[in-house]
């Protein structure tokens, strides 16, 4: 069966939506990450979605009930990488997404999940602006 | 039926130079364009009205041998809605040529009440067709130029500028209707993955009201870029604004707001992890900068 694969880096887990989403293929996930977390004991979970071209409101509260469920178990959900016209659709649909926290790339996610207190810190990038 | 044709043909002179004079009497623009052109323009026409109402006669404007008159006076009208005639000076330019056409009509045909009364109906009926036709030229001719000036506008009026690494400012000039703000917040978007910026400032130093349709379309562009998690600041809320907003009941609280754009960069500079540092005095700092040039002019 298609299954969406939830990878551990360290104290996070990493999701990389690149399949069109249906019902079962989203409750599967919602399946799979909950037991990770509890499994692992992760922190934090980054859902990338850049290379989600469509969504719908279906997977908008896919990835509300996500973040909600990740809170209750003690992780914090960042959604990275969602492209403008994604962005778009979703405001249009009403969707806010209120609860689930975002960043322009995987990298830039880490660093806010990790700058939340997961303990260690990834190389900054602002290096090359002091030079 | 086609007296109106010859009667033209044989008159073709004079009712060209009257025709002209009734124009510079009435509407005629000489700084707009000169006699010449105007003669030869007139010139051309009557006889592709001649050569139309042969071939087709003079009540078929929309047939085939009427293609080079409508041709041109589509031309000519065209031109003179881009040069800026008035629609009645446009308009006109045909209609002035009924008299000159009466008179000769007359005059040849004063020995046949029928054929003279059937001339004049056709000459009328053409003239009016002729003269609609022109006024439709002038106004798809104009409207086409008011809507590719308003997408030239839509287009010069969103730019977003990149303000320092990672800090993106979109400076908004004019009200905010749901197409503009559908290509601010494409714009915006876009350069935010572009530059992978992390911070956007909105400017309304130039939105001269805000309603709530207004803060509606903010706060939708302002929620789509915190979607792609760049976070947005509003900068340039003049006291009135603030008042209205106040007013209005409008929800601002999970937006920052800064009264100017300095504000704002200020803000962003901080929460990027930045710190803006005066290293020596103004004075000091300026004479060092110059000293570099000038000593090498020196040497």
């Amino acid at each position: 069966m298609e299954r969406i694969p939830v990878l551990r880096m360290g104290s996070l887990l990493l999701i990389t939506i690149q399949v069109d989403m249906h019902d079962k293929l989203a409750m599967q996930l919602q399946e799979d990450v909950t037991a990770r977390i509890a499994d692992w004991g992760s922190t934090g979970v980054l859902i990338d979605i850049s290379s989600l071209e469509i969504v719908d409101s279906f997977i908008g509260r896919m990835l509300s009930n996500i973040a909600a469920m990740s809170r209750v178990l003690g992780a914090e959900t960042v959604v990275v990488g969602m492209q403008p016209a994604v962005a778009i659709t979703l405001v249009e649909l009403g969707m806010s997404l209120p609860g689930v926290r975002t960043a322009l790339s995987v990298e830039a996610g880490m660093e806010l999940l990790y700058g939340a207190g997961a303990g260690f810190r990834t190389g900054s990038d602002d290096e090359r602006d002091e030079a | 039926m086609n007296d109106l044709a010859e009667v033209i043909s044989r008159n073709q002179d004079e009712i060209r130079s009257a025709w002209i004079r009734d124009m510079s009497q009435s509407v005629q623009r000489s700084d707009l364009m000169s006699k010449t052109e105007l003669d030869e323009q007139c010139g051309t026409l009557l006889s592709a009205i001649v050569a139309g109402a042969r071939s087709s006669g003079p009540s078929e404007i929309s047939g085939p041998g009427w293609a080079q008159a409508r041709e041109l006076l589509e031309t000519i009208s065209a031109s003179r809605a881009r040069q800026g005639f008035s629609p009645t000076e446009v308009a006109t330019f045909v209609l002035s040529l009924k008299q000159p056409l009466f008179t000769a009509i007359r005059r040849d045909l004063t020995k046949e009440q029928n054929r003279l009364f059937d001339t004049v109906w056709a000459a009328t009926e053409l003239l009016d067709r002729l003269a609609l036709l022109t006024t439709e030229t002038f106004m798809s001719a104009r409207e086409e130029l008011i809507s590719r000036q308003q997408q030239e506008l839509l287009e010069l009026s969103t730019p977003v500028v990149k303000l320092w690494d990672g800090i993106l400012a979109l400076p908004i000039i004019g009200t905010l209707d749901s197409a503009r703000t559908q290509v601010v917040m494409e714009n915006l978007l876009q350069t935010v993955v572009s530059t992978n910026s992390k911070f956007a400032i909105i400017d309304i130093t130039g939105v001269p009201t805000v309603d709530t349709l207004v803060a509606q379309h903010l706060l939708k562009t302002i929620t789509a870029a915190r979607l792609m998690g760049a976070e947005c600041i509003i900068s340039g809320v003049r006291p009135q604004i603030a008042q209205t907003i106040v007013h209005l009941g409008i929800n601002l609280e999970d937006v920052t707001t800064r009264a100017r754009l300095s504000d704002a960069f200020a803000l962003a500079l901080k929460m990027s992890g930045r710190t803006v540092v005066r290293q020596a005095t103004a004075a000091a700092a300026s004479s060092a900068i110059l000293a570099g040039p000038l000593a090498k002019l020196e040497s």
